[in-house]
């Protein structure tokens, strides 16, 4: 009997639902942390983000409108896929951050439990962030947490799984659609959760991941006026200047932090939600 | 129009031949050589690749904005929305004094009248779509006087449809009479004749419809009503182009091509500007010649235009809805 063949893998973008070969037809070569080859991948361009934006532009609305208790099952809906493939996201993550077996399973094990954390936020935010406010005045007065719109999201280059489930789940989670860049050397993870995005009944274009060189897409990301937010986790040395561009249009933007993406907080949740006041007239 | 301008070898415009019998006109379009479908296809595929560089692309951008023929064709129209689509019409881009106005509008005959006082004073064209658009289901009379009424409204060009049930079953002589009579009755308005190109199945039957509108005195050749699911496609507008060049190095006259339905990013856009060059040659690259029949393609274009000055992406809401 003859050797069987590998299967190899080329990592693909997803954009809208679909995963696709970035449009310029790049793809560049991701290594083991020790140096080895260890995968192809798809190298995004500016086109590719623009594509990415318009996708989630168009999905934002839909998604705000289901109902949090039903955006809720869909994130944990992905937590059970994640679950599933959990050997295969451990030996990706010690791949990429060359940490040992034991290690990687835990940081997927902790990066799993975060989306059923997030998951569970969804129908809670809006007591937390929210509230009635004490009007001069025979009226009900409230603040409620609406989404930003489409956020950027570049996600942590050093933690590839724990430090993207956090900086996307938690946009996701209050009703906005993402547009994340994954870790430049280290994509794989980010990759393989979006492929499970697409099969978890998260509507197509709600997520969008693009993998490739953060120098050249972060610009594009927070100069793009359709981008309401931008979370510039992983921006690196250009942090200061894609701040800067961002204000341009207008975006909010979050600013890289220490990166601790063990602890619970709900700091990720109040980044992008804006607040929406309504009045309304006492009855009878 | 001499023959540098045009760019084809033309004949003496005498040997436009008169079509007297339905005989006749069956054996003009009956020695048309059929299309190879397969090599159209990849003919427009090929020229589909083909990159265009920034300066160029400037160029065709404000290229595309001077052909189109914005267009309203909705039961839900007003004179309101009419008003509001010839202002954007005369001045695409408010802020930027260096957009072209658009070719024409083109609006159903009742709202003639409306969009002729609002583009007063303006290179704006008025088109109608006569002729019990969009299937032609009517008596010849009641299409002959839907298409005085426009023209006594003031309409410059008329878009009419043939009758495709006419056509496909094979009474060509009707179809060629109802041109020549239309075109009689538009005077001096340009007349656009709406093959409906997605109801005709074959590249050969576009390629003779495309022949006997020329035939029977078509200034321009239109795909699409675009009510219909299969409105514009390359390879469609390749035949016609190509029907278009043929006609005009044998009998001497130019024909238009304008091409409607489902155009609606400007990416798609210069790829017909692309394929014109290619297979009509530049000269057809006028507003004269050439027309894209768009509603949404205008804002496309102009965010892709804003982008280049900009260097950023912006977003839809810069510019006005229709």
């Amino acid at each position: 009997m003859s050797e069987r063949l590998d299967v190899r893998k080329t990592y693909k973008l997803v954009i809208n639902g679909a995963f696709v070969r970035s449009e310029s037809g790049r793809s560049y070569e991701v290594r083991h942390a020790a140096g080895d080859f260890w995968a192809n991948v798809a190298q995004g361009s500016r086109k590719d983000l623009r594509d990415a934006v318009r996708a989630a532009r168009a999905a934002q609305a839909a998604w705000w409108k289901a109902t949090a208790y039903n955006r809720g099952q869909v994130l944990f809906r992905l937590a059970e896929m994640a679950e599933a493939r959990r050997d295969e996201l451990a030996a990706h993550v010690a791949a990429a951050e060359g940490v040992d077996a034991p290690s990687a399973a835990s940081s997927v094990a902790r990066g799993i439990d975060r989306i059923v954390w997030y998951a569970g936020w969804t129908d809670k935010v809006a007591q937390v962030l929210g509230g009635a406010n004490p009007v001069a005045g025979p009226f009900f007065n409230f603040s409620l947490p609406v989404p930003s719109g489409v956020i950027g999201v570049l996600a942590p280059q050093d933690s590839s799984f724990e430090g993207f489930v956090d900086t996307v789940l938690a946009p996701l989670a209050t009703g906005n659609a993402v547009v994340a860049v994954t870790s430049e050397r280290r994509p794989t993870p980010a990759l393989l959760l979006a492929e499970m995005s697409v099969t978890s009944d998260l509507p197509a274009g709600v997520l969008n991941v693009v993998s490739g060189l953060t120098g050249e897409l972060g610009p594009t990301l927070a100069s793009h006026e359709d981008v309401d937010g931008i979370d510039l986790e992983g921006a690196g040395e250009h942090h200061d200047e894609l701040a800067a561009s961002a204000a341009d249009s207008i975006k909010r933007v979050r600013r890289a932090s220490a990166g601790d993406y063990a602890e619970s907080s709900t700091s990720r949740l109040r980044s992008f939600v804006e607040t929406s006041t309504v009045w309304h007239t006492i009855g009878r | 129009m001499s023959e540098a301008d045009i760019g084809v070898r033309l004949t003496d415009p005498s040997r436009l031949p008169t079509i007297s019998s339905e005989t006749q006109l069956r054996a003009v379009l009956a020695s048309l050589a059929g299309v190879d479908a397969v090599g159209a296809e990849a003919r427009v595929a090929k020229l589909a690749t083909r990159s265009i560089k920034t300066s160029s692309k400037r160029r065709a951008l404000d290229l595309i904005v001077s052909m189109i023929d914005l267009t309203t064709l909705e039961g839900a129209d007003t004179p309101g929305r009419v008003s509001a689509m010839c202002a954007k019409a005369r001045r695409p881009d408010p802020r930027d004094l260096s957009v072209p106005s658009v070719a024409a509008v083109c609006v159903y005959p009742d709202l003639v009248e409306g969009a002729k006082r609002h583009l007063e004073g303006s290179s704006v064209a008025v088109a109608a779509v006569a002729t019990a658009f969009p299937s032609g289901r009517a008596s010849l009379a009641v299409k002959l006087l839907d298409v005085s009424e426009a023209v006594a409204a003031g309409a410059d060009e008329i878009d009419m449809v043939i009758d495709r049930g006419a056509f496909l079953s094979g009474r060509l002589g009707q179809v060629f009479d109802e041109i020549v009579a239309v075109k009689a009755a538009c005077g001096s308005a340009h007349l656009k004749v709406i093959l409906e190109t997605g109801e005709l199945v074959t590249y050969d039957n576009v390629r003779r419809a495309s022949w006997l509108a020329m035939l029977a005195g078509a200034d321009f050749i239109k795909t699409s009503t675009g009510k219909v699911p299969v409105a514009a496609t390359p390879p469609v507008a390749l035949v016609m182009l190509e029907a278009v060049r043929d006609f005009a190095e044998s009998t001497g006259r130019v024909v238009g091509v304008k091409v409607a339905g489902g155009i609606r990013s400007a990416k798609d856009a210069i790829r017909y500007l692309v394929i014109v060059n290619e297979t009509a040659g530049a000269t057809w690259l006028r507003p004269e010649t050439f027309r894209f029949g768009a509603s949404s393609l205008l804002n496309d274009v102009l965010m892709q235009r804003l982008k280049q000055t900009r260097g950023a992406y912006v977003r839809p809401e810069e510019f006005s809805g229709d």
